[in-house]
């Protein structure tokens, strides 16, 4: 594919195959060794660059990101972040006088997270960074640097532009030459999959990325997703919210009006991966793991199907057959998703080893409307982890529903898990231990209309008197 | 002019700029060629046949090794020649490379590597201490014991005894920078290694031998690590052995790097440990006797396991007095990755088995725990001056009778605590007293969210317990403009080593730190170095290149002194000068005087740490150079519904004598506490059944993120010199702070604490561990 983007400000326009990394192009052909890899899977950020397109800058992982994905914007690697005069950053200049580098591997990576959020003005250093692993510091040193730099000037070479002139349409008319495709709206994508019906599409790779870097998986023809103007939209009306596939979680996140919610996203994965990732790659996948559609469940949203121009929608929960398995005919994508707009009773926990940048052992999301006596009005609950498919607790929804929602009704209810759920024993959590506090979700769920601090993140340490 | 200044990291600007270069960016010759391994799919067995067609038809290959087409050694092993670079048909673990692919391209080795058809004969593979001591599967002939008195007598006499198990699990290193590895052909025979290694000189030997020449034609360069650990002292070796027997079959450059994956499935890792303990205490928890048993997993080779086993058994004390003691270690042998190194080198091990035991007997008497640490420290030397003084009643840490120095149980004296005064000036700084009320009143409030805090020391030992290891070398040049050449043969791994050790040449010559030009670490300029490891690099490099610079500036001193007229002590060497009298010179200048006298402006320098002498087999002598002290507490909280934890507080003070450079030891303090609370909480390995680890790259292994380190973190050094004469009196710092993650550890086991059932936490506290401790002890 005949792709062209700005490097550093340069315009840059190469032949590529679909699945060259922009890691490896970097260091190996432009001969740009500063971007490191470090896990080659996008979970330590040693690889960060930062990525301009039209919705302005962001942090991406360079060791899952395909060159085309990369058509028509602007990147900047951290050997593009001191000015062309050889000026460092002010963020360079903070961590230089911070110590925030011990070995420096990790470092081009915190630098390129750190000029983005200075570009952009983000000041929560433990979010945005949560994507960054860094082994020697501690990250204390790190984290008073980000806060020294904040007021600085941006420098103006920060403010990329995609380049000057570049074939928009790397789709419909050169799909004769190459099977791989780059459409920019969802028609010229439906026609694609039809032609290819069992062809990878590839929306923010930071899946795919690893069935490339990890498994030498070879992905046939190629549609990359992020041109497709139409399938990135947020459309609102006075009940629901519809969220185009491409759309990515990090606008999900700002998108859907639950605060639950939007607390989840901002553990999922990390900046990165979320800047990445979309809400329609985390739900075609079909992973058992992944965290957004227990929570979608839960609210009772709707996915919408496309296959040539024949449409078809249904509740998100019965998107999941099995294990690996989707109601998904070949030929046909995730077109978007409707999310109902309810009032916010939106409960969700998620369950990992780390708190931040981990996949869930168990992620539970519990939506219980109350009637006027003070019951539970046909609850949802759906959890991930707990089995083969993302998953509702029909039997417990049945036992709490028409129940006062009260402690003691959950734990009547709470037997009925058993029923719904037989989950796995693997690295991340035994079978026992999964049960065990997804049933204390369902506990903390109706503790948390009670009001008392229920989260660790809410604590703080004991002062001097 | 004073040596110790908080200056950067000396290539802070190149890491920020991504100009500094790591093993994988130094530009390669063309045609390099790039090797992957192909590995073992079974724990266990017998290779019964191997086919490798596919793999040399794949694309871009351009050779297959096997240990068949190996020249001479096949062994990579640090130690005891058991470590085949290429399996000789007995598979020992599960990841152990088979065949090595060489290709055209990184991405290509990998997928050739993966298309080996391999027919294994499985055995049961040997995989948990259980495992092992079922098949008496170990290294060396029985257990290792060391005791002091008679610990059956004490525990059977003494007023209280508990007993327990704990289990520790092993750490990743998770450097950042994978193992990688270059080797460049040159003449004759002659080969160049580029290589992330803490011990250039082990790679130079290894890959020597496995060419089967002398040690001088080999050269090990290294730059710069990304991060080491220790994961970096014997790992490496596997990697440039493969790419200098590629290169010289080739005759062209041949480069390594272990994927992610393939680094964690093939090197080794932190040892895990079983520790069970029996103590006797009396009333006042005064410990009488601890008797301890370790079980320590070795993997499959011996690699570096028997010294890390004996420094587990050298830090059974910590900072305690232990009237008797007996550790027993037995060495197992298991079908897993051979653990090895990492940043304590066992000591953790064993000190957390003593900060467990001192937290169970505090949970029988119902004391603070500080208050029995507090009764069993380590005396301070003014303690002990104050003892003899007053004849009396003390304070804690009271030297009994006639007995003046205390012993550790393998009869060191210990004559530099200063635990007690430092734990003192912690506890009150941290408010520790107030806030583990604090801490009780929440929890009496909190059904759901509890709270724990925990003040733990540190006492940890510095010198290589292979006494021969305490050495090492330097070489400096002056150039005649005055600029300095600066090599020795410690490694940079981020520890800013090579900073500390330039502020101690610049001092010498008393120029400023832009006039020496620090260099790679390189077997051509110093021989015969040891690992940088065991926290050892700036005290032994510091009074390396002390001495060369020394050596030099004497010359010089004593050459100007005949022109100027004046006596050698008389020149002064500062602020970029040298004074002579009334005259005043620049550096560059003198230099360029003594070269034009023919003045020999290059010298060698050499060091060995004096004063230790160690038997590892009776278990007798003093090991140890000097200690280095510390203490820290942590208050965390723990959601009691799924484990779930945070660290809201941690509070330092550590003793790094009179640092060098107090900015990059404060780095180093809370560096080594977030990976040491790490290692004791999210870092969690887990083997399946059949012995692979499933747990293999940072999607699964959770090493701490940005929010991990505690809410509030305040670190600050302890104002004292070192007694030992060291490099301007500084302590060594790499390792131990490593071991304030204890804190943490039980502070988790305090928030935990409900009733008379102690919560026995085993490591690492994942919430998973926590609930269950919780739930066990409801």
């Amino acid at each position: 594919m005949e792709i062209t983007f700005r490097l550093n400000g340069e315009d840059v326009t190469l032949s590529t195959e679909p699945t060259t990394t922009l890691l490896d192009w970097l260091r190996e052909d432009r001969g740009l060794t500063g971007t490191k890899e470090g896990c080659n899977e996008g979970d330590c950020g040693a690889c960060t660059v930062m990525v301009t397109d039209d919705q302005g800058p962001k942090a991406l992982n360079a060791c899952i990101l395909f060159l085309p994905q990369l058509h028509g914007k602007a990147v900047r690697t951290v050997e593009g972040i001191a000015a062309p005069c050889g000026a460092l950053h002010p963020v360079q200049e903070a961590m230089v006088d911070h110590h925030g580098s011990q070995c420096g591997f990790c470092t081009p990576g915190f630098i390129v997270s750190m000029a983005t959020d200075h570009l952009t003005g983000s000041k929560d250093h433990d979010t945005t960074l949560a994507g960054n692993l860094c082994r020697c510091t501690g990250y204390a040193p790190i984290i008073r640097a980000a806060r020294a730099a904040e007021a600085a000037p941006i420098p103006e070479h920060m403010r990329d532009t995609p380049p000057s002139s570049f074939p928009k349409n790397l789709g419909g008319a050169k799909r004769g030459q190459s099977p791989h495709a780059l459409p920019t709206t969802s028609d010229e994508l439906a026609a694609w999959a039809v032609e290819h019906p069992h062809g990878t599409i590839v929306a923010g790779a930071t899946d795919v990325g690893l069935w490339v870097t990890k498994h030498h998986a070879p992905l046939g023809p190629v549609a990359f997703l992020h041109a497709c103007d139409d399938l990135k939209e947020i459309e609102e009306t006075e009940d629901a919210i519809r969220l185009g596939a491409a759309v990515t979680i990090s606008r999900a996140m700002d998108a859907l009006p639950y605060e639950e919610l939007r607390e989840m996203f901002r553990r999922y994965g990390s900046t990165q991966v979320r800047n990445a990732a979309t809400i329609g790659g985390n739900i075609a996948n079909g992973s058992p793991i992944g965290d957004s559609p227990p929570p979608l469940v839960a609210l009772g949203a709707t996915l919408h199907l496309r296959r040539g121009d024949t449409r078809r929608a249904l509740p998100l929960e019965d998107f999941f057959l099995d294990y690996k398995k989707q109601d998904r005919a070949p030929g046909e994508f995730v077109e978007a998703v409707t999310v109902p707009k309810r009032p916010d009773r939106l409960r969700v926990y998620k369950l990992s080893k780390r708190a931040d940048q981990d996949i869930s052992a168990v992620c539970g999301a519990f939506y219980v409307p109350l009637d006027k006596a003070g019951n539970a009005d046909e609850p949802r609950i759906a959890f991930g982890g707990m089995a083969g498919t993302p998953k509702r607790a029909l039997h417990t929804e049945a036992a709490l529903h028409d129940q006062p929602w009260t402690i003691a009704s959950v734990e009547r209810a709470l037997p009925a898990m058993a029923r719904d759920f037989q989950p796995l024993s693997d690295m991340r959590a035994s079978a026992e231990y999964r049960l065990h506090t997804a049933k204390n979700m369902l506990l903390r769920a109706v503790m948390a209309d009670t009001g008392a601090p229920l989260s660790v993140a809410e604590v703080r340490a004991e002062m001097r008197a | 002019m004073s040596v110790a200044k908080p200056l950067p990291h000396d290539a802070a600007r190149l890491h920020v700029t991504g100009a500094a270069r790591y093993t994988d960016d130094v530009p390669t010759p063309s045609g390099t060629l790039h090797l992957a391994f192909g590995i073992s799919r079974i724990a266990r067995g017998k290779v019964i046949s191997m086919d490798l067609a596919k793999v040399r038809a794949a694309p871009g290959v351009i050779d297959v090794l096997t240990a068949q087409d190996l020249p001479a050694e096949n062994d990579v092993s640090p130690s005891n020649h058991d470590e085949p670079l290429l399996s000789d048909g007995t598979v020992h673990y599960l990841g152990q490379p088979l065949f090595a692919v060489v290709a055209k391209s990184h991405l290509a080795a990998r997928y050739a590597a993966t298309l080996g058809e391999v027919e294994y004969s499985e055995e049961t593979p040997i995989l948990t201490v259980e495992d092992a001591l079922a098949a008496d599967s170990r290294f060396e002939d029985g257990p290792r014991i060391y005791s002091k008195g008679d610990v059956e007598a004490a525990l059977t006499a003494a007023p209280h005894r508990v007993q327990g198990t704990l289990v520790l699990g092993g750490q990743e290193h998770f450097y950042l920078e994978g193992q990688s590895a270059l080797a460049v052909p040159g003449d004759d025979g002659d080969m160049v290694v580029h290589c992330s290694t803490q011990h250039p000189t082990e790679i130079q030997h290894k890959v020597a031998e496995a060419l089967g020449v002398p040690f001088a034609l080999v050269r090990v360069e290294v730059r710069r690590m990304g991060g080491g650990f220790g994961g970096k002292e014997s790992q490496g070796n596997a990697l440039a052995v493969a790419c200098a027997i590629a290169a010289a079959r080739s005759g062209r450059a041949c480069k390594m790097r272990y994927d992610r994956d393939d680094d964690m499935i093939i090197t080794g890792k932190r040892h895990d440990f079983r520790i069970d303990y029996d103590v006797g205490f009396d009333d006042d928890g005064r410990l009488c006797g601890v008797d301890f048993t370790h079980y320590v997993r070795c993997g499959w080779a011996m690699d570096l396991s028997l010294p890390v086993a004996d420094r587990a058994m050298l830090h059974s004390d910590n900072a305690y007095d232990l009237p008797t003691a007996r550790i027993t270690s037995h060495r197992l042998k298991t079908n897993t990755q051979s653990a090895t190194a990492f940043r304590g080198f066992g000591g953790p091990q064993g000190m957390v088995g003593i900060e467990r035991v001192v937290d169970h007997v505090a949970h029988h008497l119902s004391f603070d725990p500080l208050r029995v640490r507090q009764a069993n420290f380590y005396a301070s030397p003014s303690h002990v001056q104050a003892m003899t003084a007053a004849a009396g009643g003390g304070p804690p840490g009271e030297v009994q009778g006639t007995k003046k120095v205390q012993t550790t149980p393998y009869g060191m004296e210990v004559t530099d605590s200063v635990i007690a005064d430092l734990v003192e000036v912690l506890a009150e700084r941290s408010d520790y007293a107030a806030r583990r009320a604090a801490v009780a009143d929440w929890n009496a409030k909190n059904p759901v969210l509890k709270k724990g805090i925990a003040l733990t020391p540190v006492k940890f030992g510095i010198s290589f317990t292979l006494t021969h290891l305490n050495q090492a070398g330097a070489l400096v040049h002056v150039y005649a403009d005055g600029s300095i050449h600066l090599n020795h043969g410690g490694t940079e791994m981020g520890q800013g080593l090579f900073q500390k050790v330039a502020q101690v040449a610049a001092v010498r010559f008393g120029v400023g730190m832009e006039a020496v030009r620090i260099t790679a670490t390189d077997t051509a300029k110093v021989p015969n170095t040891s690992a940088t490891a065991a926290s050892s690099g700036s005290d032994l490099n510091g009074m390396a290149v002390k001495v060369a610079c020394d050596t030099i500036r004497d010359r010089m001193a004593e050459h100007l002194a005949q022109i100027y007229q004046v006596k050698p002590a008389e020149i002064v060497f500062a602020e970029g000068r040298v004074r002579a009298g009334g005259d005043d010179i620049s550096f560059g200048d003198a230099a360029a005087l003594c070269y034009g006298a023919r003045v020999s402006l290059s010298a060698t320098g050499f060091y060995k740490t004096p004063d230790i002498e160690w038997d590892r087999i009776k278990g007798k002598g003093r090991p140890f150079f000097y200690f280095a002290y510390g203490a820290s507490v942590s208050e965390v909280v723990v959601d009691t519904l799924t484990g779930e934890n945070r660290i809201l507080r941690t509070d330092i003070i550590h003793d790094a004598g009179r640092s060098l450079n107090p900015a990059l030891d404060k780095g180093q303090v809370e560096g080594a506490f977030v990976q040491g609370a790490g290692w004791l909480t999210m870092e969690e390995l887990v083997w399946d059944d059949k012995g692979a680890l499933k747990t293999h790259a940072p999607s699964t292994y959770k090493i701490p993120a940005v929010a991990d380190r505690p809410e509030i973190f305040n670190v600050s050094l302890w104002d004292g010199e070192n007694a030992a004469d060291t490099i301007y009196k500084s302590k060594a710092v790499g390792e131990p702070p490593f071991m304030h993650g204890i804190s943490v550890f039980l502070a988790l086991s305090h928030a935990l604490t409900q009733g008379d059932a102690y919560p026995a936490l085993d490591a690492p506290a994942t919430p998973e561990r926590l609930l269950n401790t919780w739930l066990r002890c409801g």
